[in-house]
């Protein structure tokens, strides 16, 4: 607690002495989530269309592959997709591409 | 803060990843008073967003990426000095206000304003003090050769901004050589380990020659050009070395390139600045990334008042 320039202490009216209101200033870009409804889960597999998308990093194809042959099994229709290079987000072309042709996708993240 | 610049505080300075939000000046000021800048800085603090907010730097994979790299930023001009930069004793080190708060008040940016915070979008297996805030300028004055920004088409009274996608520096040790000739041997054999020996071309990689290993190469009459030409023909992998499976470790280069001699770096993958104290035989490595349209291009921008 410091001296005010009328002399008393702060503490004693137990207040800080800021004689002027304090602006905070917001670090952030201010905006807020929004909530969005997920699409209905499939509750089966069998005629669906399922999208498979491959990141491109080494190996995704393996794990993918084996994936579609399950869903093949299980009666599921299946599109391959592939983002130009996993160092950037999907082209939204293509998520368009997969959200208009799909009802599920499933991504293989890498390696 | 926003006295440090001519533009307007509601100006967009740059679409901000991850969340990809116009961020004006306004918002950099408030961030840069965060990290500690003077209003001075602030041009520095504005262009560098402006070099990595690009789709060629790639900021949004950097963020994303596991690889713990970050911006790597290295100022070229007149501002450096007149700001009060560090370019000598400690120059990747600790205490010098600038060069520790701009690239802390990039970081910053693009955590609060664009979203980019570690544990969300920000997934690196370990970061690294790249990510903290990495920013530098060149010891321009004390260099016989020409600087980094001239390299990549400015002038030398131009303020330039360099951003490379980089790991932290790590340092590389040769006390004996007293030829060019030696020297330029050591620093491609320790160059070769720049960020594994087994990735050959795919990554980018930068040098920070201190000024004692620069006089070896201003003693023997070695221009920039001349030290190039001289590390890129030492600076080659034998591709059978590091196949994948040779000596018995998996990760490596397919079998297409058996039998092949490859340089380590793509032409013009290797950045090469001079910085540093007086005395050390020691010059620095910064590991890259994944480089060119696949991952990040080293991007420069001017800095304008």
């Amino acid at each position: 607690m410091g001296e005010r320039p009328d002399g008393q202490r702060a503490d004693e009216q137990g207040d800080h002495a800021v004689s002027q209101s304090t602006v905070v200033l917001d670090p952030t870009a201010g905006t807020t989530l929004s909530d969005r409804a997920r699409s209905p889960r499939p509750t089966s597999l069998v005629g669906v269309t399922v999208g498979l998308l491959d990141i491109s990093k080494p190996r995704g194809d393996v794990f993918l592959d084996r994936v579609a042959e399950r869903l093949g099994e299980q009666g599921a229709t299946v599109l391959r997709y592939a983002k130009p290079t996993f160092t950037k987000p999907a082209p939204v072309d293509l998520r368009h591409e997969i959200a208009t042709q799909c009802a599920a996708v499933i991504e293989a993240l890498a390696d | 803060m926003l006295d440090g610049t001519t533009r307007a505080a509601d100006e967009v300075v740059a679409v901000m990843p991850p969340a990809l939000v116009e961020c004006t000046v306004e918002k950099v000021a408030v961030n840069a008073v965060m990290a500690g800048c003077r209003p001075e800085y602030l041009p520095v603090v504005l262009a560098a967003l402006e070099a990595v907010c690009t789709d060629e730097f790639n900021m949004h994979g950097i963020l994303a990426t596991t690889m713990g790299v970050g911006p790597v930023l290295v100022v070229n001009g007149p501002v450096a000095s007149r700001i009060g930069m560090n370019s000598g004793v400690n120059v990747l080190g600790q205490g010098n206000r600038a060069n520790a708060t701009i690239g802390r008040a990039v970081q910053l940016v693009v955590r609060n304003v664009g979203g980019g915070a570690p544990g969300g979008i920000d997934r690196a297996t370990h970061g690294s003090m790249a990510k903290l805030g990495f920013c530098f300028a060149e010891d321009e004055a004390g260099s016989p050769w020409t600087t980094l920004s001239e390299d990549r088409g400015f002038n030398r009274s131009q303020d330039v901004v360099t951003a490379f996608c980089g790991e932290a520096p790590r340092v590389l040790v040769d006390q004996k050589s007293r030829s060019a000739d030696s020297l330029v041997r050591a620093l491609a054999e320790g160059l070769r380990a720049s960020v594994s020996p087994r990735v050959v071309m795919g990554m980018d990689g930068m040098l920070v020659l201190s000024p004692e290993h620069m006089s070896r190469f201003r003693d023997a009459g070695w221009d920039r050009n001349r030290f190039m030409a001289e590390l890129a023909g030492h600076l080659t992998v034998e591709a059978d070395d590091v196949l994948a499976g040779a000596g018995g470790i998996e990760e490596g280069l397919p079998e297409g390139f058996a039998g092949m001699t490859l340089p380590k770096f793509r032409p013009g993958g290797l950045l090469v600045v001079h910085a540093g104290g007086s005395a050390g035989l020691f010059s620095a490595i910064v590991g890259g990334w994944v480089n060119g349209p696949m991952g990040s291009e080293p991007t420069s921008r001017e800095i304008t008042p």
